[in-house]
């Protein structure tokens, strides 16, 4: 029993080790199609439409990053908690996914340039008193887990708020509708969408956790990928394309985004 | 993925054991509550007066066709808008036992069904009442026919309680989510959580099966 349970976990572990070499690029160009992680329950920028096609910033990126490649694009849907496993285990070539920059992720995970803008922040009832973070102090406040929230959160709230941390944000944002929590903390295009649909709560924008554009994640040391993925970026903010998309999805221009 | 890396996971093993004892205390509420629950409804559909045998029948059907996860987000999303709301660990426990429950009611029922006749008849010849029968001659026998099925089934509640990590329940799975989105060595985090669930399933075996003998159906 225990033998057969070590060579399990043993062949498990093999399987898992990975391949040193820079073939990403290669690999995408040979197969001629890519696959892009993108997200589905982060309107405007990945959410499913009534006709059941994902379609939102990200999707329209992963889109035009597929066509300057001249491959085919395969969408896979991942969530904010195993989007970077999916890099990791090469279920994706790329991961545009709202996806922010941290030094936690850039132990595992590269970066390209930015390609769009982003900020997370509190969101509450008028009613419920939320100046800074140390107003948290005794509330319930809803995050979705291992998001760029969560860890901005877990920093600055005292000890006394009690946060809960969720699956994905449509349970998190579900747990703010049902009142199962008082305070939200997400990004603004899910504040955004959730105002929007639940007037009734009368929700307002309190405070700021963090400004950070969004950037596209590629697995570790695959600098080919990412460097053709940099100029195709470079070239889409040269030509308006960039500031295209986020006037469409977001209501404004991209405006200044950081190279690195 | 770069190489394994089973430290940065082990190195939190507070949070680990935190997370195990919380899947532990879940599944022994749930066990008593499931257990109590299996045991009213199986009489109920096998002895009960016929409404209430319809009713427990519903109530079985309904939930043994239905997948975990949507019961317990309607516990903890559904309930809030009838204005019933429970903690996050709370909804956990309610909706295990609502889940054992049945499952457990119909185990209970085929160990009752399987009772000879002879055994109840004598029974009631010795001039004891239905409730006498019930409880000492019929119930102890029948659970002892059905306790390895029984004992599979909480196992089952057991392992099926990592989902209640999506309704923020701090339980092994969320301990081992929460570890890998802020390491990413999610393949670490998710070994060390399945020897951890291993290990807890083989150890509640056991337990379960030595609790059965020596308390519920044992001589």
């Amino acid at each position: 029993m225990q033998r057969r349970t070590l060579v399990i976990v043993a062949a498990l572990c093999a399987s898992a080790l990975p391949a040193f070499a820079q073939t990403a690029l290669d690999d995408v160009l040979a197969r001629k199609q890519i696959n892009i992680a993108i997200p589905t329950d982060f309107p405007p920028y990945g959410f499913v439409g009534t006709d059941m096609a994902p379609q939102g910033l990200d999707i329209d990126m992963a889109r035009l990053i597929a066509a300057k490649l001249g491959v085919k694009v395969e969408l896979v849907p991942v969530t904010s908690a195993n989007r970077i496993p999916y890099l990791q285990t090469k279920k994706a070539d790329l991961v545009i996914s709202t996806l922010g920059k941290n030094a936690e992720r850039e132990k595992v995970i590269d970066f390209t340039a930015a390609y769009s803008p982003f900020f997370q922040a509190v969101f509450a009832p008028k009613n419920v008193v939320v100046k800074g973070a140390g107003d948290l102090a005794g509330k319930t406040v809803g995050v979705t887990r291992g998001a760029i929230e969560d860890m901005e959160l877990t920093k600055i709230a005292p000890p006394s708020a009690d946060i809960k941390r969720f699956e994905d944000n449509n349970a998190t944002v579900a747990a703010f509708v049902s009142g199962q929590v008082q305070v939200l903390a997400t990004g603004a295009s899910v504040a955004g969408n959730m105002i929007a649909r639940n007037p009734a709560l009368s929700v307002e924008y309190k405070f700021v956790l963090k400004d950070s554009p969004n950037f596209i994640g590629v697995a570790k040391g695959e600098d080919k990928l990412r460097l053709k993925v940099n100029q195709i970026i470079a070239e889409a903010k040269a030509s308006g394309e960039i500031d295209r998309m986020a006037t469409k999805w977001l209501g404004r221009p991209a405006g200044e985004l950081p190279l690195q | 993925m770069s190489h394994l890396d089973f430290a940065a996971v082990l190195v939190q093993w507070p949070a680990l054991l935190r997370g195990a004892l919380v899947t532990l205390l879940l599944t022994a509420i749930a066990t008593a509550g499931g257990l109590v629950l299996g045991v009213a409804c199986g009489w109920a559909r096998a002895w009960g007066p016929k409404p209430l045998a319809a009713a427990v029948g519903v109530y079985v059907e309904l939930i043994r066709n239905t997948p975990f996860i949507v019961q317990l987000f309607f516990v903890f999303f559904g309930l809030p808008s009838l204005g019933v709301k429970f903690t996050p660990e709370i909804a956990s426990v309610l909706a295990m036992v609502i889940n054992l429950g049945a499952y457990a009611a119909e185990i209970v029922r085929a160990g009752i069904e399987g009772t000879p006749r002879g055994q109840i008849e004598a029974a009631r010849s010795l001039a004891m009442n239905e409730w006498q029968v019930f409880l000492r001659v019929v119930l102890p026998p029948a659970l002892g026919r059905v306790w390895p099925a029984m004992v599979s089934q909480i196992v089952i509640v057991m392992l099926g309680s990592a989902v209640c990590g999506q309704i923020a329940t701090a339980e092994l799975s969320y301990q081992a989510n929460l570890i890998q989105s802020r390491n990413f060595r999610a393949f670490e985090a998710f070994i060390v959580a399945t020897a951890i669930y291993l290990l807890m399933s083989i150890g509640l075996r056991h337990g379960l099966n030595w609790a059965g003998r020596r308390f519920v159906f044992g001589r």
